[in-house]
């Protein structure tokens, strides 16, 4: 399981650097460049021909990111135009400094934040630790306890939101953000790849501690975690992305306009405002770029935390 | 998923300090758990139990609990909505799952090779996945457009004389979501299948090639039979996720025009929240539990003959 993410992970160092132990070095390939046989020329034409289909296939998949960005600087008028405008005639900066006086999106972006960075924190740490009791520990129950766990996991959410919400509301929780930290912070989801990773660090390390005379929680700050950094990103990155793109919690619990995050806010901008498609492009752009530069910096972590956690260990 | 037990050092002979030393275990570990669990007990598990209970219930927001047995799933199996909901989220769930499998299987295989630059179109491709999806929903919808957007006049240009009034035709509404939604996901579940394929041995395919495999007879016989686990997992992950929309639909179409799109969850969402009917929505609930479980189980099961 680990070794397809540790795979993953290779190819993708191998495609940034071009290692030895990836592609042919340039010495190589010129050596052969001199003699190619028949071979070797056809496995080329193979690979400018994927090199063109996986070109295409980007550009094609990328026409939504395209349209959304060219549309967002343009004017209403133009958005929706016989034939299609990919390049705006004019560039309407302006709608990127309008937007912040149409609707109140400094004010969503901080909502969102504020909620991705708590439920991040809270999910990492507890989740951490339930991990680590979980993998680490031996003790009875804990593998019915963690049963009840994955078995929820596979519960769909919209059959507990009811109770959930009638909960939310007898503690007079809603219409405020403690609700949502409160039921995303403590996800079955974040013990689970937690564990998983765990699961992978021997245990003659922990027992060198144990003899070492650190106790357990020495054991889990000092031993584990620095070990388990991969694994923390992988998690903090997917908790703060779902956070920052989750619709339907805040959607339930949050009323108030002053409490909107990002999505509710463009959502609610596109029922008021439906013919301004271009400052409803602006607002997708907006908020899209907080995840798009989180997502470069961590794509890494990204892509092995789902092959970690999509995998059954 | 397993849960193996961990080997552990040999237990001291003595059994006085076996059992002090097995409580101090149960006690580290609960304090490990604890700070998870409490929050895990109080806003997920119990929800999921009381959500049992309270279907066989008549409860709504100005009367007190009552206990009414099966009077919810009758009222629930005579109702019109009901049935219009449930056929669409199959209805979606039909397109979703099989469309959104095979264009990740295929955008894996062409993106498991060596090359240089792969990383680039791989993380390209995963990119909308984590998109906002109200931004995905509101993009997707204006490409939609039925006059001048973009996609018909793309159909157009290639000779298709009445193209489709996608989000605004109650037939074309729903493909129009499944299309969306299978360009959004199927990035996610291209990682998946890269990370089954790197897993098979390359000396399979060798051998295959010795045998005189074609490439075509080598992708059934070699690269599908190693993929089933991989395709095990993503098609109980993506049924599963099918009967769960409801985002994509409320941004998209918020369940219109008319009822076309309507799907379970709106309608738990409608009943409980919405209308304060939560007896008669957790009934709803159950029945959408049910069949994520059926359909869980029932791959399960297949999986295990066919590994037999």
């Amino acid at each position: 399981m680990t070794n397809m993410a540790e795979d993953l992970k290779a190819t993708h160092v191998t495609d940034a650097a071009s290692s030895p132990s990836g592609a042919p070095s340039a010495e190589d390939r010129r050596r052969t460049d001199r003699k190619r046989s028949p071979r070797e020329q056809k496995k080329r034409t193979a690979n400018m021909v994927i090199y063109g289909v996986l070109v295409v296939l980007v550009v094609a998949l990328m026409v939504p990111f395209i349209w959304m960005l060219s549309s967002s600087l343009k004017e209403n008028n133009q958005v929706l135009t016989v034939p299609i405008q990919w390049i705006p005639q004019e560039f309407v900066w302006s709608n990127y400094t309008d937007i912040w006086t149409r609707i109140p999106m400094m004010g969503y972006l901080q909502n969102s934040l504020y909620l991705a960075v708590i439920i991040t924190c809270l999910q990492v740490l507890t989740g951490s630790l339930a991990a680590y009791g979980f993998s680490k520990v031996r003790f009875p129950g804990r593998d019915v306890l963690f049963l009840a766990y994955i078995g929820t996991i596979a519960v769909p959410w919209q059959a507990y939101m009811v109770p959930q919400y009638i909960m939310m509301q007898n503690l007079g929780l809603t219409n405020s953000f403690n609700a949502l930290i409160l039921l995303q912070a403590f996800g079955a989801f974040g013990v689970f790849l937690m564990r998983q990773y765990y699961m992978t660090i021997p245990d003659e390390l922990c027992e060198a501690a144990r003899i070492d005379g650190l106790s357990e929680y020495g054991i889990w700050a000092r031993v584990i975690l620095p070990l388990s950094k991969p694994a923390l990103a992988s998690l903090a990155l997917l908790t703060f992305v779902n956070t920052w793109n989750d619709y339907m919690g805040p959607f339930i619990y949050l009323t108030s306009n002053r409490l909107w995050t990002v999505q509710l806010g463009l959502r609610s901008f596109v029922g008021q405002f439906d013919a301004e498609y271009a400052m409803i492009m602006t607002g997708s752009v907006i908020s899209v770029i907080p995840i798009l530069i989180i997502f470069l910096i961590g794509q890494r972590y990204f892509i092995q935390g789902i092959a970690t956690s999509g995998m059954k260990g | 998923m397993t849960t193996e037990t961990i080997p552990q050092a040999p237990a001291p002979v003595q059994s006085r300090g076996n059992r002090k030393q097995a409580r101090r275990n149960t006690l580290i570990g609960w304090t490990f758990i604890l700070p998870n669990f409490l929050g895990f007990l109080a806003f997920t598990l119990i929800p999921v139990v009381a959500a049992f209970a309270l279907s066989f219930m008549e409860w709504s927001s100005f009367s007190a609990p009552k206990w009414i047995g099966l009077a919810n799933f009758e009222r629930m199996f005579a109702s019109d909505s009901f049935w219009i909901a449930l056929r669409n989220t199959v209805v979606y769930a039909l397109g979703h799952v099989p469309l959104t499998m095979a264009l990740a299987l295929l955008l894996a295989m062409l993106l498991n090779r060596k090359l240089k630059g792969i990383g680039f179109f791989r993380v390209a491709i995963f990119f909308p996945y984590i998109t906002s999806l109200v931004a995905v929903a509101v993009v997707w919808n204006m490409l939609f457009s039925p006059d001048s957007g973009p996609i018909n006049q793309f159909l157009g240009a290639i000779g298709i004389a009445n193209p489709p009034g996608w989000t605004s035709s109650s037939d074309w509404a729903m493909p129009a979501v499944i299309i969306t939604s299978v360009w959004r996901d199927m990035g996610y579940y291209m990682v998946l299948y890269l990370a089954g394929l790197q897993a098979i041995p390359t000396e399979l395919y060798e051998a295959a090639e010795v045998d005189g495999a074609s490439a075509w007879q080598r992708f059934w016989n070699v690269t599908i039979p190693s993929l089933r686990p991989t395709t095990f997992f993503v098609v109980v992950m993506l049924t599963v996720s099918s009967f769960k929309v409801f985002d994509l639909i409320v941004v998209m179409t918020n369940g219109g025009p008319g009822r076309s799109t309507t799907v379970l969850s709106q309608l738990i969402y409608q009943e409980g929240i919405g209308e304060g009917k939560f007896g008669y929505s957790s009934a709803i609930s159950l029945v959408l539990f049910i069949i994520v479980l059926t359909v869980t189980v029932l791959q399960f099961k297949i999986q295990q003959r066919r590994e037999r």
